[in-house]
This record gives C-alpha cells, sequence and structure tokens, in this order.
C-alpha cells in the first residue's frame, strides 16, 4: 500500500512535482505516463527515499518514508532511471551483494537468485562485468535486483527501455505474474504496455497529474481509441 | 554492523577488480622504497632502524590517499549508483563506514607489502622491532586521518579530479599547521591562543612520535577525533548532496 499526500518537489525555481496525491493499493499496476521532463522519475525518487520531498508526505506499507526510511526501504524494490548498479562487479557478484543487504539467507537465498536469473534470462551474462553488458541486459541485471527479495511493493522507472520485443514481452509477464498480491509502479513512454499490463494510469505533465483512471476510463473520455492519441490530447490540454 | 560488513567486502573486493588496486600498490612500494634509500639514505646512516622509512609517510600520503579517497563517493555519485545504494535498506553512515573502512584497509594492505623493508633492516642489524611495529600503526592511523577528510572531500563534487586537488590542499595545510610556515602568517593577526590551537592540529607534531614509535594517547585520540569528525561530515554532505 502507498499513500501519497500532497507531494511537491522544487528544484530551485523550478517546480518538478507539485501537489500530487494519490494511493496505490496491492494487486493494482499503475502505469505513470507523461512527456520528458514531467516528474516521473523525481516523484519516484521520492517514493522510494532518494529524494526528500520539499512538501507533503510518502507513506509506504504503513511506514512514513521519511521517518521510517529504513522500514520503508525493506519493503520496495526499486529498478532507478538508467539501471545504475557497480559496473565492475560480475551480475552474480552484484546479486550476492544485493542478497546480503536485503538479509536473504540460506536456502530461500538460493531459491531467489535462481528464480531471478532463470526469469531475467541472466545465466549467459552471470560472470561477466556488468559494464561489458549490453543496454539490455544491464536493464534486466537491473530488474532482477529490483525483484529478488520478491517486494511488496515495486516501483519501476521505464523497465523496458532497451530490451528486445521479446524479452519486453517476457518482462510484461514477468509483472503480470507477481502483480496479484503487489503494489506496482512502473513508469513508460511505450503506450501499448498501459494496456499490457497496467490496471490503472496516471498522466502527468509540468508535475501535475493531469489523468488517473484505468485503461478503460481514459479511453471513455477521448474520441479516439487509441492510447496514443489520448496521451497526446490529455498532455496537450484538449481534454481533461 | 551487518551491513557495514557487507558494504565493506563489496567496496573492498572492487579495488581488486580493476587495475586500481594494483596500479595504487606498486606506486606506493616504489615511492616509499625510493623515499627511503634516496631521500632517506637508510644504508648511508648505518643505524638499524626505520625511521628514514617512516619519516617520509606524510609526504607519500599526501598525494597517495587522495588518490584512493578522491572515488568514494565522487564515482558513486557520477555513475548514479549512488541512487541505488540510498535506496538499499541501510542508514548513510553506515555506507559511509563500510566504504571508508575499506579504503583504510586497503592502504594497510599496501602499508603491510612494504615488509621486505623491514626483513631488510632485521638482515643488516638488530633493529628493535617493537618500535618498528607500533610506527607502523602510528603511520596506518595517520593514514586514516588523510582518507576521513578525502572521503568527505569526494562525497561534495561528482568530479574525481576536482576531489584530488582539494583534498591534496587542505591535507597539505594540516600537515604543515604546525610549521613556522603557516604560523608566522597566522601570528601576525590572531591572538595567541588561537595560534596554539592551529598549532596544535598539525598532522607533523602528532605524527612526529608516533613515527618513532613512541604510541602517545593524545596523538591517538587527536587522529581518532580528526576521524570521526571527518566521517561525520561526510554522512551529512552525502545525504544533501545525494541527488544533485
Ligand atoms: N537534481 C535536479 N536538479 C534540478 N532539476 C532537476 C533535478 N532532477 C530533475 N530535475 C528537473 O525536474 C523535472 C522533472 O524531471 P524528471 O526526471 O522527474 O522527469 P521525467 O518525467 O522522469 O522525464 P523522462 O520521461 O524524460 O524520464 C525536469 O524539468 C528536470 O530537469
Ligand atoms: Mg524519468
Amino acid at each position: 500500500m502507498i499513500k501519497i499526500k500532497n507531494l511537491s518537489k522544487k528544484f530551485g525555481h523550478l517546480t518538478a512535482v507539485e501537489d500530487v496525491s494519490f494511493e496505490v493499493k496491492p494487486g493494482e499496476v499503475l502505469g505513470f505516463l507523461g512527456p520528458n521532463g514531467a516528474g516521473k522519475s523525481t516523484t519516484m525518487k521520492m517514493i522510494t527515499g532518494f529524494l526528500s520531498p520539499t512538501t507533503g508526505s510518502v507513506e509506504v506499507c504503513g511506514f512514513d518514508v521519511s521517518e521510517k526510511p529504513i522500514e520503508a526501504k525493506k519493503r520496495i524494490g526499486y529498478l532507478p532511471e538508467g539501471a545504475p548498479s557497480y559496473g565492475e562487479m560480475t551480475p552474480i557478484q552484484y546479486l550476492e551483494f544485493i542478497g546480503q543487504i536485503r538479509q536473504l539467507s540460506g536456502q530461500n537465498k538460493i531459491d531467489r537468485n535462481k528464480e531471478v536469473i532463470q526469469k531475467l534470462h541472466l545465466d549467459k551474462v552471470l560472470n561477466q562485468s556488468i559494464d561489458t553488458l549490453s543496454k539490455g541486459f544491464k536493464r534486466r541485471v537491473g530488474l532482477a535486483q529490483a525483484i529478488l527479495h520478491d517486494p511488496e511493493v515495486l516501483i519501476l522507472d521505464e523497465p523496458t527501455d532497451g530490451l528486445d520485443p521479446n524479452q519486453k514481452f517476457e518482462v510484461r509477464e514477468l509483472i503480470n505474474s507477481i502483480a496479484p498480491d503487489k503494489v506496482i509502479i512502473i513508469s513508460t513512454h511505450i503506450l501499448s504496455e498501459v494496456d499490457a499490463i497496467c490496471s490503472r494510469a496516471i498522466i502527468i505533465a509540468d508535475g501535475k497529474v493531469l489523468a488517473d483512471d484505468t485503461p478503460e476510463g481514459l479511453r471513455s473520455k477521448s474520441s479516439s481509441d487509441k492510447m496514443d492519441d489520448i496521451f497526446r490530447e490529455i498532455t496537450s490540454g484538449h481534454i481533461s | 554492523m551487518r551491513n557495514i560488513t557487507t558494504i565493506f567486502k563489496r567496496e573492498l573486493g572492487s579495488y581488486f577488480a580493476t587495475p586500481v588496486a594494483y596500479v595504487f600498490i606498486v606506486i606506493f612500494l616504489i615511492m616509499s622504497g625510493a623515499m627511503t634509500f634516496y631521500l632517506g639514505s637508510l644504508y648511508e646512516r648505518g643505524q638499524a632502524d626505520l625511521s628514514p622509512f617512516f619519516q617520509y609517510h606524510p609526504w607519500l600520503y599526501l598525494f597517495l590517499v587522495p588518490a584512493i579517497a578522491m572515488r568514494l563517493w565522487a564515482e558513486e555519485r557520477k555513475s548514479g549508483s549512488i541512487e541505488l545504494l540510498m535506496t538499499l535498506p541501510i542508514s548513510v553512515g553506515e555506507s559511509v563506514i563500510g566504504k571508508y573502512l575499506a579504503a583504510w584497509v586497503f592502504i594497510g594492505i599496501s602499508l603491510v607489502l612494504t615488509f621486505p623493508i623491514w626483513i631488510t633492516i632485521n638482515y643488516l642489524g638488530n633493529p628493535d622491532n617493537g618500535v618498528i611495529l607500533a610506527a607502523y600503526l602510528g603511520s596506518f592511523l595517520m593514514a586514516g586521518g588523510f582518507l576521513a577528510i578525502g572521503s568527505c572531500i569526494s562525497a561534495m563534487t561528482k568530479n574525481q579530479v576536482i576531489a584530488f586537488i582539494i583534498t591534496v590542499v587542505i591535507c597539505f595545510l594540516f600537515l604543515l599547521a604546525g610549521s613556522p610556515l603557516v604560523l608566522n602568517f597566522f601570528k601576525v593577526w590572531m591572538p595567541q591562543n588561537i595560534v596554539d590551537a592551529i598549532s596544535s592540529l598539525s598532522f607533523l607534531t602528532h605524527y612526529a612520535s608516533l613515527a618513532k614509535g613512541v604510541i602517545d594517547l593524545r596523538d591517538v585520540i587527536y587522529f581518532v577525533s580528526l576521524i570521526g569528525f571527518w566521517l561525520y561530515a561526510n554522512t551529512i554532505i552525502v545525504e544533501m548532496k545525494k541527488a544533485d
């Protein structure tokens, strides 16, 4: 469960996120849409405790992210924008490190490692340094890291960016398969993904929420049936 | 504690996963050898002790420790991995300490690898090995002081070159705080007790007896509190600048 109340973030004079409020319940997959610079990543950074909000609050599984950061972070799996990691490590070393921080141990750790390696098809690159992996594989390593501890809350910033069509499909399948009892927020520029995985979509532009609805609900507001057209209409201010 | 160990192991491993470790160790050994034998004239002195070796450590560290420290946080911020680190369920303090200890132990490893000099002097004469051990510990402690300054400065910038230069300058001031060069400058316009305070911050003064193998509790407390102060500042700066 994520509760976001009146969240704002200012960088100097620039307001990146302005008075955003929403809640996400277990079982929901929320698609976070918006033009470049809309404030999607900034909002995700505040949810995961990387940035502190200028005003407002974020609560993850009952823990306020500013007051109880460690408790909140334990329950979150996060893929930051661009999937940063430690390039000199190999994926297997990296997962080992994340597993230790996430306090996985014994058989559970072995099983979780096996599962994410298999789900993200990392077996062929396990012993190659992350620096030398292709962009798509780097992204997959980042995803593996995010789901390793089977978190209650998943925040994924453009998880399918740079993946080949097969991998895109598989990552969507992966998200669908873990979705039923989890809170998931994903940002994406691929609008077909909204229909494929999201139960709900928030469209934001210039830091403000413009629409918050199910994919069907968004359709009913527009004359067009195509998500791309709906997105354009909403973000250019033709409908609200 | 558990998290500190995890960060520590990852960091220390990463030194040896890249050429950084090997380049550093080789340069460290060459420089310390050169200083001991050429500048310190270890053979010509005709005395069985290692003071020519330890005497130059402050100058050796002045450039080599900032070279290790500069990447600690600057690289993490530049590559964006800090976002990953800071969203894992560990505190900033744990990361700061884990990373610091890894770098310190790494310098310790380089220091231990200077043992051939110790073997040489034992071969040539009968030095007081207790004194040598104490001097090694003193030198290691001083390296920790340099490193804490460097780690803190590294958190202020994404640019490793800037981190290196600023750290060298600050370490240089700390080194020479007790010398006439610095003190005369302050004497002109500062009251005597402040000048004394500045003088008491000098690395060289505190290291002087350590290098002779005399472990004075005051010197130890000085370096330990210096490390504590800079690491505390380091934590605050990481917290402030992590997302810039
Ligand atoms: N550290 C920062 N300092 C100053 N401005 C920032 C900082 N981080 C983000 N911004 C600004 O905040 C705004 C929102 O950025 P954000 O990264 O959240 O956009 P986004 O919706 O994720 O865009 P994209 O689709 O391109 O990823 C942008 O105008 C950006 O320039
Ligand atoms: Mg973004």
